[in-house]
């Protein structure tokens, strides 16, 4: 025995090193027919541990008080070496984050990855999306420019929609009448430790979850049904190591250069990555002329705004878009469709998905442009479609004309 | 002769001075070139006897304009007026209630002004300034209407007077003319105007040139790194049907 199984030996008796690496790296059997889509959920692992490592290191020079934190930052970007580097990856990342989350839920809805016995791992996902949403709206305040402050000051006050407690709530909220130095010490407090420490948790309860039931894969079979009668080894699975390490790296290749071509070419992303607004100072005296939230939250509040008020206040639509996410949530039990994979669905189910995708993108794209009356009937239909896509789900999935799944996954 | 060399600049500038009708004003494509070292110096200067009376650049400091080209001796004879250190910021004398009270908004600091604005909106902005006696300045903009800024480089530019023209049952202002010229012709000025852009924009990052080169470099590395997992990622799969 050598000294290096000597000393493995030694940690196997007290933790369980290869136990753990076999259940989840050697031994852990994937599909192999994993494509395209099947690299988003590493890659969102690699963004969140970019987003971790790199915002220790901006927290080391940043100043979480209002008069300090827009300079801060440029100290950051000028006097900081390599600050400009770590900052861009923080601020691309953080949308690039979303880019990666949103083509990896798709990737759920097309392969039906979401459906038994996936169902908490696809709530788990879901919650893992809402921390981010919380992570990426308490970091934006951050920076201290004329967006951080007015976005916040928008999305703070739709709580204070909420009839009756709403306006104690959004105080206790922002720890202040209006945005200000307490609302940012507590914004980075929760931005640097708490939620990285939910969303860790979650990502790790997430890959548990799993691990459990295996990964579902193109053709929405389970490979578990099909196993060698002498290994017990799923016949169409292989070992995520050496196999999905290796493909994996082939995707964080072409990723990072995506990503690099942003950071180093066009880190602002034409406005959308970093507004130009967020290069002024917060003023709570100067109302910008129109305010947006980043991208990713766009089609979110396009349907805030879409949904008329009632008796002058927003509330309506402040429960409209907390439903839309909600209603993510009951996925699994809405589809009642025979087969998983959007490769053996019906028509139908294909044509909701595709207008469900249109009217996501259309309501993103609408959510930062102004309110206009044409802009919001086209906002509201597309809510409308939006909701109608999950509502009615339990029947267009049951009455679909699905084809008979293959009996081994197939290319 | 130099009535004509004035009428001919005019003539040439017409087409840029002039603004195109609606809310949004025309904006002129600032000539922006941050490997053009000469300009940036210009610009540099410019920004220093012209813009760091009023405004600050406070992320700035006077040290990092040797990425320009200039020795710390430069900038300490060239740049430095009150006694500063080079490794200090830009700041102004001017405290900000003063600012207030003689603009009526205190002067922004102007550190990243090329990435809030934008620099053809400086660059345009820097040139239509107008006489405008109804101000208590003494002039107006017409990118930037009722603007507390002076006219600071007047003494170059000269003054500008508007011509209007009717729009519906609005005036509106078709395009400045000079009045009286400046030291300097209106091709000189849009030259001078163009330094100062481009440093501005530099100013908003000075990390920029560096910035874009560490990227070619990136891209060239990651290329080669995908050839090398790709085939990688071949070989473990052979086996795999």
């Amino acid at each position: 025995m050598s000294a290096l199984q000597k000393m493995m030996g030694w940690i196997d008796d007290r933790f369980p090193l290869t136990a753990t690496y076999k259940a989840h790296l050697s031994e852990y059997y994937a599909p192999k027919n994993f494509n395209f889509w099947y690299f988003f959920g590493s890659l969102a692992l690699l963004v969140l541990v970019l987003q971790i490592v790199t915002g220790i290191f901006l927290t080391m020079s940043y100043k979480p008080d209002a008069e300090l934190a827009f300079a801060s930052v440029e100290y950051i970007m000028r006097d900081v070496d390599w600050g400009w580097l770590i900052r861009y990856m923080h601020s691309t990342g953080a949308s690039m984050f979303f880019v990666v989350v949103y083509l990896h839920m798709f990737r759920g809805l097309m392969y039906g990855s979401y459906r038994k016995p996936r169902e908490l791992i696809w709530i788990f996902g879901v919650l893992i999306y809402l921390a981010l949403m919380a992570e990426a709206f308490l970091g934006y305040l951050l920076p201290w420019g004329q967006m951080s402050f007015w976005g916040a000051q928008v999305i703070v006050n739709l709580f204070a929609a909420v009839p009756f407690i709403g306006e104690d709530l959004s105080i206790w909220i922002r720890g202040d009448y209006v945005i200000s130095d307490a609302t940012l010490n507590r914004f980075f407090a929760f931005h640097v430790i708490a939620l990285p420490l939910v969303l860790i948790a979650l990502v790790a309860v997430h890959l548990v979850a799993l691990h459990e039931v295996g990964s579902n894969n193109p053709d929405g079979i389970e490979i578990k049904k099909k196993k060698d009668p002498v290994t017990h080894i799923p016949l169409d699975g292989i070992p995520f190591h050496p196999y999905y390490t290796v493909k994996d790296i082939v995707g964080v290749i072409v990723f990072l250069m995506v990503f690099s071509a942003i950071v180093f070419f066009a880190p602002e992303m034409g406005g959308y990555f970093l507004e130009a607004n967020n290069f002024v100072p917060a003023d709570s005296l100067k109302t910008p002329a129109h305010i947006a939230p980043l991208w990713y939250f766009t089609p979110f509040y396009a349907i805030l705004r879409a949904v008329p008020p009632l008796f002058g206040s927003q509330f309506p639509g402040v429960v409209a878009m907390g439903l839309s996410i909600v209603v993510l949530f009951f996925l699994p039990w809405l589809d009642r469709g025979k087969v998983k994979s959007i490769r053996y669905r019906g028509p139908i189910y294909k044509i909701m998905l595709a207008l469900f995708l249109v009217s996501f993108i259309g309501l993103g794209y609408l959510g930062l442009l102004p309110s206009t009356p044409v802009a919001t009937i086209f906002a509201q239909v597309f809510s409308v479609i939006y909701f109608l896509f999950f509502l009615l789900m339990p029947w267009y999935t049951s009455i679909d004309k699905t084809k008979p799944e293959p009996e081994r996954v197939t290319g | 002769m130099k009535r004509l060399k004035n009428f001919l600049f005019l003539l040439a500038a017409a087409p840029v001075v002039a603004f195109a009708s609606g809310a949004s004003i025309h904006l002129d494509k600032a000539p922006v070139n941050l490997s053009d070292q000469d300009s940036l110096q210009r610009g540099a200067r410019m920004f220093v006897n012209y813009c760091l009376n009023c405004h600050s650049a406070g992320s700035m400091r006077y040290s990092r304009l040797q990425d320009l080209g200039l020795t710390e001796d430069q900038i300490k004879e060239n740049l430095l007026f009150a006694g500063e250190k080079p490794g200090e910021t830009m700041k102004v004398g001017m405290t900000k209630a003063d600012g207030k009270a003689w603009f009526g908004a205190t002067p922004p600091d102007l550190s990243v002004i090329a990435r809030s604005r934008g620099a053809d909106w400086l660059y345009t902005y820097l040139r239509s300034f107008y006489r405008d006696d109804t101000r208590t300045t003494g002039w107006n903009n017409v990118v930037f209407d009722k603007v507390g800024m002076p006219h600071v480089m007047w003494d170059l530019q000269g003054e500008m007077v508007p011509h209007y023209r009717k729009e519906g049952e609005h005036e509106v202002i078709d395009r400045l003319e000079l009045a009286k010229p400046g030291s300097v012709t209106l091709a000189e000025y849009d030259a001078k105007v163009g330094d100062l852009v481009n440093y501005l924009v530099w100013m908003g990052e000075p990390a920029q040139v560096q910035r874009k080169q560490l990227g070619v470099i990136v891209l060239i590395f990651l290329a080669v790194f995908f050839v090398v997992a790709y085939y990688l990622k071949k070989e473990f799969w052979k086996d795999i049907h």
